[in-house]
C-alpha cells in the first residue's frame, strides 16, 4: 500500500524495490487524488479527495474487524488490545465528535480518562495536564509510561482496547468511505480485501507513506491509523512488513534523532520544561519508564551531561542540569516566524533551508525576515530566502523598498558534502558515512566548521565572564582537533563523542545498555552508542551487498545496536518460533539459549520467551519474554494510546481546517485541538462550502526538483527537465473555467494569488461526493523567484495551521480559487491588506462548541 | 607518404567488408579515435566513497577525483539500497558541487542596503559572534516573567538540518543548547 506518497516519482531508487516485489508477485495498491507514475505500475490506483485518508484507513479497520480478519494471536499478545482502559473514557462517536476530557475554553484535552483502568498514574500524563494548565500549549514529547493493570485475553470485555476500536471504527462502513473520500465502495472493497490477503502468518503487507500523510491538521493520527491497520493483521516487526516513512531529506531522520529540534535533545530525550523540571531529580522523574527501554533514562541524560560539559558535571551539582535552557511552550519554526513578524525575534540562522519556498505562508515568512535585526543564511548558492530583501515578491512589486528594510544579512557559502567528511542517517535509520574527496573552493565552509569556529570564538568573547549564565559556554567540552590549512574539525572525532566512552580512560562504549547514571560514561546521542565499537567507524562500513545476506548487517550501521527490522522479536510466535518458515526472521534458539536469527534480535538476547517478570522485577526485567515493543513500557504496541498523544487516542475523521464538505460523521469539523494562527495577516477561509474557494488544492513534488528547489533550480541538467511551475486540473474542470493547457491560470486563497502555466490532464480526475462534483487541484511547491528556473511558490497560498502533535502544516488540502489567465499587476498578497472581501464564517462552524470569548474564525488566538 | 593499401583499409566500405561488419553498426564504426576513447571514470586518481545528498533513500555514490577535481559522480554497485543506481537528481549530484552556481565568497548586505558585498569569511565570522553574543545578552531570561525556569534567549532562532550531517547537527544543537537558543528547528516539522 502505497498512501501519501507518489513514491515512483519522488523516491525512485527506493521504488526499485517495489518494482522488485512485484515481479516476484507483490500486489501494489496506490491510494492518492492524482494518477502518477506511481499508480501507473500498481495493481490498483485509487483516486481520493485531498485530506480525507483517516476515513479510508478507518473503513480498512472496521472491514478487518467485521470480517475476522484479524491476526488473533498477534493482535493478544503483542498489542494492547486486551487491556482495559478507564471507565471515565468517553469516545467521539459518544460525544459527536470529541473525546472525554475536552474543554473548549482551552481546547485542550485534559487526557486523564483515556488512561489504562486502575493504572498507577503515570507522571507523563500529570505533566501533561500540568504543563496544558499553565502554558496553554500542547506537549506530546516524553517516554510513554502506561502499563495496564487489567487485561481480557478474550477480547470480550466491553472496556477493553479492542471493543472499543471496534465501536469506534463501526461507522466507518464502505457508504461512509465512499461518502467521505469519494472512492467507490467495490474499489474500496477490493482493496481491503487484497490488504488481508496478503497478511497473516505467510503472508506480510507493508504500508509507504511520505509527507502526504503528515502535512494535515491531522497528520500523525492518519499513520496512527495505519498502526491499527497493521497491528490488526500482524504486520508490525515483521519482514516484509510495517509502516515506512519515505523521508524526503538525506538526513532528515538523522536532524530528528540528533534532534536540530526545539523539543528534543540528542536521542528523542525531552528539552527541559521551565514549569517544572526544577532539577535533575524532577527531569528524570518526569521521563523515566517505568519498564522498558525507557527506565533506563537518567543514564542516557546524564551520560550526555557529561559528554557537553565533561567536569562540569558533577552528582553534587545535579549533573549541571540547570545549564540547559527550558522550555515553556511550543517554540517550533510556525510560533518562531510568527513571533519574528511580530518583532519578537532578532536574529536568525538558517542552514541548508529555503523557508520562504518550501514551508507555508511566503509574504508571512518574508514579513518575518523583515522584522529581523540579522539574518545569517548557508547555503550553496542566494536562495529566496537570503535574497527576501532584493528579490522578493513585494519587493518586485514595488509594496515594500530595499531601503525600508532594516535586517543586516549574511550569506556564508557552505560546502558540498564531497569537500567534508561525515555521516547521514538515512530513513531506514542507517548511518551511513560521506568520505571527502576534495578540498571545499574558496570561502565555501561545512556547517562542522562555522559552527566550530563560531564556538570558539563565543568562548574568547566569554572568556572571564563570571555571570552565571555564560558558564554553560565556557564549560562546554568543546576541543576537537582539526585537520589541514582551513582548520576544519575532525568529523570522527565528533562521531567518537556521539557514540560515547568511559570517562575515566576514554574507553569507545560499545552498546547503550553500557551507559550509566553515576557520571562514569559520557554520551552524545544514546540511540547512536555503538556506532563507533571497537574504535570502528562502522557507518563507513561498505561490505558489498553480494557478500553478504540479503539484511546486508555489514553494510553501514543502524540505531539502535545496529538492528534492521525494529520490534523483530514480533516476527516469531509468543513460543519463540517463526509464525512461518516462509517469513522466519528471528527466533528463539532453545539449546543455545538464546534469540538468534538473520537480524540483531530487539529484545534482551538471553531472555527466554517463556520468561515473565516476578514482583520485584524493574526496568527491562519488567517485560517479559513475549514483549516485542521494548519503548513501550508495557512491550505491546498500542492501537488506543493512553499517553503521548494531544487530540485523542483513536484516530478519528476530521475535514482539513479548509474543506470543500460538512463533516458527514460529527458535529466537530475539524480538529478540536489543531493549531491555529488568529491574525489578520494569516485569514482562513470558511470552514466548508465558501463560494469564493471551491476547490481541493492539494501541493506535491516532482523528481526532477528537490523540496524548495535549492539544490536543484540552480542546476541545468535538472532545471531543463521540470522549467516551469504548473498546475494540473481535469478536463471537465479546464471546460467549466475555460483553462486552456499550456496557457495560464492565476491561483487565489486568502493568503496569496500566484500564476501558473496549466496542464490540463486526465491524472486528476474530479470525484463524485454527496451528490455533486468536487474538483481537485494538483501544485508542485518547488519554484521561487531565484536559480536558473523561476516561478511563483505554491507555498504562498498556505495558511498558517497546524498538527498539534507536532505542529506540522497543513499543504496537502486546503481549499481555493482557480480563474483563467495571468494575475492582474499589481496585486498583492495578504501582509499588504486582505486580498478577498472576510466572509461572516457563522453558519460553518469548525468546532463543535466554540469558545463564547472568540474572534474571527471563531477560535481564541493560540500564539503566546 | 603513407602507403595506399593502408588508405585503402580505411576507406568505411572496405573496413565493412573486411571486418563482415556491412552495416557498420559493429566493429567498422570505430574509429581508432573513438576504439581509444577511455570513460574519464577509468582514468580518475582515486575513487572515494559518498551518499546521495538529496532524498532519505541514501544511495551510495563513488566519486571519482583527478588532479584534485572531481571528474565524474555514479551510483555505487556495492550498496544494498541502490544497487549502483540513481535517479536524476542523484545523477545530477556531479553539477551540484561542481556547478558555476556555487557562491565561493561570503556576502554582505548592510542595513537598508540595495546590493551585496563580499567580505572575508574571517570578518564575517567576528562579525556573527559578536552579534549573537550582543543580542543574547540582551534578551537573556533567567525566568519568564510568569515565574517559571528558562535560562535562555528567545531572541535568536535557528531552522536547517536534514541536508547537514549528523555531527553537523550535533554541534548545532550543542553550542546553540549552551548559548540558552531554544527555537532551533529543522525540515522534520515539515
Amino acid at each position: 500500500m502505497i498512501q501519501g506518497s507518489n513514491m515512483a516519482e519522488c523516491h525512485p531508487v527506493g521504488f526499485r524495490w517495489v518494482m522488485e516485489a512485484k515481479n516476484r508477485g507483490a500486489t501494489i495498491v496506490h491510494v492518492d487524488p492524482r494518477f502518477t507514475r506511481t499508480s501507473a505500475v500498481a495493481d490498483i490506483h485509487v483516486p481520493i479527495r485531498a485530506g480525507s485518508d483517516i476515513a479510508f484507513l478507518g473503513g480498512i479497520v472496521n472491514y478487518i474487524i467485521t470480517h475476522e480478519r484479524y491476526f488473533r494471536d498477534y493482535v493478544v499478545h503483542y498489542t494492547n488490545a486486551a487491556a482495559i482502559v478507564s471507565p471515565d473514557f468517553q469516545d467521539t462517536e459518544d460525544l459527536d465528535g470529541l473525546f472525554s476530557g475536552y474543554n473548549p475554553e482551552t481546547r485542550h484535552y485534559d487526557m486523564r480518562s483515556w488512561e489504562y483502568e486502575g493504572q498507577q498514574r503515570s507522571p507523563v500524563v500529570e505533566t501533561h495536564q500540568e504543563y496544558h494548565e499553565l502554558t496553554g500549549e500542547p506537549w506530546s514529547e516524553g517516554p510513554p509510561q502506561a502499563r495496564a493493570e487489567h487485561y481480557d485475553e478474550t477480547l470480550q470485555h466491553p472496556r477493553c482496547v479492542f471493543q472499543i476500536v471496534k465501536r469506534h471504527f463501526s461507522r466507518y462502513t464502505p457508504e461512509v468511505v465512499e461518502q467521505i473520500c469519494g472512492v467507490p465502495r467495490d474499489l474500496f472493497l477490493k482493496v481491503a480485501q487484497t490488504l488481508c490477503d496478503n497478511s497473516g502468518r505467510e503472508r506480510t503487507s507493508a504500508f509507504c507513506y511520505a509527507v502526504g500523510w503528515t502535512q494535515h491538521t491531522v497528520g500523525v493520527q492518519y499513520i496512527r491509523t495505519a498502526a491499527i491497520v497493521q497491528m490488526l493483521l500482524g504486520n508490525m516487526g515483521r519482514p516484509g512488513g510495517g509502516i515506512l516513512a519515505l523521508r524526503g531529506h538525506t538526513s532528515i531522520q538523522g536532524s530528528t534523532d540528533i534532534p536540530t529540534l526545539y523539543d528534543l535533545l540528542p536521542g528523542y530525550l525531552p528539552m527541559a520544561k521551565g514549569q517544572y523540571d526544577a532539577d535533575f531529580g524532577q527531569y528524570a522523574f518526569h521521563n523515566t519508564g517505568r519498564a522498558g527501554t525507557w527506565s533506563s533514562f537518567p543514564a542516557y541524560a546524564v551520560s550526555l551531561l557529561k559528554a557537553w560539559y565533561g567536569d562540569a558535571a558533577r552528582a553534587d551539582n545535579d549533573w549541571a542540569f540547570h545549564y540547559l535552557p527550558h522550555i515553556t511552550g511550543n517554540h517550533s519554526h510556525l510560533m518562531t516566524v510568527a513571533a519574528m513578524a511580530d518583532g519578537r525575534v532578532r536574529g536568525y540562522f538558517v542552514m541548508g533551508e529555503n523557508p520562504v519556498v518550501g514551508t507555508v505562508h511566503s509574504a508571512l515568512h518574508s514579513k518575518g525576515l523583515r522584522a529581523l535585526e540579522w539574518l545569517v543564511v548557508r547555503d550553496f548558492a542566494p536562495t529566496e530566502t537570503v535574497e527576501f530583501w532584493r528579490t522578493g515578491p513585494e519587493i518586485a512589486r514595488g509594496e515594500v523598498r530595499p531601503e525600508e528594510i532594516k535586517t543586516e544579512v549574511f550569506f556564508f557559502p557552505a560546502a558540498a558534502p564531497t569537500e567534508k567528511d561525515g555521516s547521514f542517517t538515512n530513513t531506514q535509520r542507517l548511518l551511513q558515512w560521506h568520505h571527502k574527496a576534495i578540498e571545499p573552493p574558496g570561502d565555501c565552509r561545512s556547517e562542522l566548521h562555522f559552527m566550530y569556529h563560531l564556538g570558539r570564538r563565543l568562548k574568547r568573547l566569554y572568556a572571564g565572564s563570571a555571570d552565571p549564565k555564560d558558564r554553560p559556554i565556557l564549560d562546554l567540552v568543546w576541543d576537537y582537533p582539526t585537520i589541514g590549512a582551513i582548520a576544519e574539525p575532525d568529523a570522527e572525532a565528533v562521531l567518537r563523542e556521539i557514540n560515547g566512552y568511559t570517562v575515566a580512560d576514554g574507553k569507545l562504549l560499545s552498546r547503550y545498555q553500557e551507559l550509566n547514571d553515576d557520571g562514569s560514561t559520557a554520551c552524545g546521542c544514546w540511540i547512536y552508542c555503538g556506532c563507533y565499537a571497537g574504535g570502528v567507524n562502522r557507518p563507513a562500513r561498505r561490505r558489498p551487498r553480494t557478500e553478504q545476506t540479503w539484511v546486508a548487517p555489514e553494510w553501514a550501521w543502524a540505531w539502535p545496536s545496529n538492528i534492521r527490522l525494529m520490534y523483530n522479536r514480533a516476527s516469531a510466535d509468543p513460543g519463540g518460533r517463526p509464525w512461518s518458515e516462509r517469513k522466519k526472521y528471528v527466533w528463539w534458539d532453545a539449546e543455545g539459549g538464546r534469540w538468534t536469527g538473520y537480524d540483531h534480535p530487539d529484545i534482551v538476547e538471553a531472555k527466554p520467551p517463556s520468561y515473565r517478570p516476578g514482583p520485584d522485577a524493574e526496568g527491562m526485567d519488567l517485560l517479559s519474554g513475549t514483549d516485542p515493543f521494548s519503548l513501550h513500557a508495557d512491550g505491546k504496541a498500542w492501537m488506543f494510546a493512553p499517553a503521548g498523544l494531544v487530540d485523542g487516542p483513536l484516530p478519528t475523521h476530521y475535514e482539513p481546517q479548509e474543506s470543500v464538505i460538512r463533516s458527514p460523521l460529527y458535529g466537530q469539523q475539524c480538529n478540536p485541538a489543531r493549531l491555529e494562527w488568529d491574525r489578520p495577516d494569516n485569514p482562513y477561509h470558511r470552514a466548508y462550502n465558501d463560494p469564493r474557494f471551491p476547490y481541493v488544492l492539494t501541493t506535491y513534488r516532482l523528481t526532477e526538483h528537490h523540496t524548495a528547489g535549492g539544490m536543484t533550480r540552480w542546476l541545468s541538467w535538472l532545471s531543463e527537465l521540470q522549467p516551469e511551475m504548473f498546475c494540473e486540473v481535469s478536463p471537465e474542470l479546464a471546460r467549466e473555467k475555460g483553462l486552456r493547457n499550456g496557457g495560464w491560470a492565476t491561483i487565489t486563497t486568502a493568503r496569496g494569488e500566484i500564476e501558473v502555466r496549466v496542464l490540463v490532464t486526465d491524472r486528476i480526475p474530479p470525484l463524485r461526493l454527496e451528490g455533486r462534483t468536487v474538483h481537485q487541484i494538483g501544485l508542485p511547491y518547488h519554484w521561487g523567484s531565484r536559480g536558473l528556473v523561476r516561478g511563483e511558490a505554491a507555498n504562498a497560498l498556505l495558511p498558517f495551521v497546524a498538527d498539534p502533535n507536532v505542529s506540522i502544516m497543513e499543504s496537502k488540502a486546503l481549499t481555493g480559487n482557480i480563474e483563467p489567465g495571468r494575475r492582474g499587476r499589481g496585486r498583492r498578497v495578504v501582509t499588504s491588506g486582505p486580498i478577498v472581501p472576510p466572509l461572516d464564517h457563522d453558519g460553518a462552524p469548525r468546532d463543535l462548541r466554540p469558545p463564547a470569548s472568540g474572534a474571527g474564525s471563531g477560535k481564541r488566538p493560540r500564539e503566546r | 607518404m603513407r602507403d595506399w593499401r593502408t588508405l585503402l583499409s580505411q576507406w568505411p566500405v572496405a573496413r565493412q567488408l573486411q571486418q563482415r561488419d556491412p552495416t557498420a553498426l559493429g566493429s567498422a564504426a570505430f574509429s581508432p579515435r573513438s576504439r581509444d576513447l577511455r570513460p574519464r571514470t577509468a582514468t580518475a586518481d582515486r575513487v572515494v566513497r559518498s551518499v546521495c545528498p538529496y532524498c532519505g533513500v541514501g544511495c551510495g555514490q563513488l566519486v571519482y577525483v583527478k588532479d584534485g577535481k572531481i571528474t565524474d559522480i555514479e551510483g555505487d554497485p556495492d550498496s544494498p539500497i541502490s544497487a549502483g543506481c540513481l535517479c536524476p537528481k542523484g545523477a545530477a549530484t556531479f553539477q551540484l558541487v561542481t556547478g558555476a552556481h556555487r557562491v565561493h565568497h561570503v556576502l554582505y548586505r548592510r542595513p537598508h542596503g540595495t546590493q551585496w558585498e563580499t567580505i572575508p569569511l574571517e570578518v564575517a565570522m567576528d562579525m556573527v559572534a559578536d552579534r549573537v553574543r550582543k543580542t543574547r545578552d540582551e534578551t537573556w531570561e533567567d525566568r519568564t516573567p510568569e515565574g517559571a525556569l528558562a535560562r535562555r534567549t528567545l531572541g535568536i532562532a535557528h531552522l536547517g538540518g536534514a541536508t547537514l550531517d549528523n555531527e553537523e547537527n550535533y554541534l548545532i544543537k550543542k553550542l546553540f543548547t549552551a548559548l540558552g537558543i531554544v527555537q532551533i528547528d529543522n525540515q522534520a516539522r515539515i
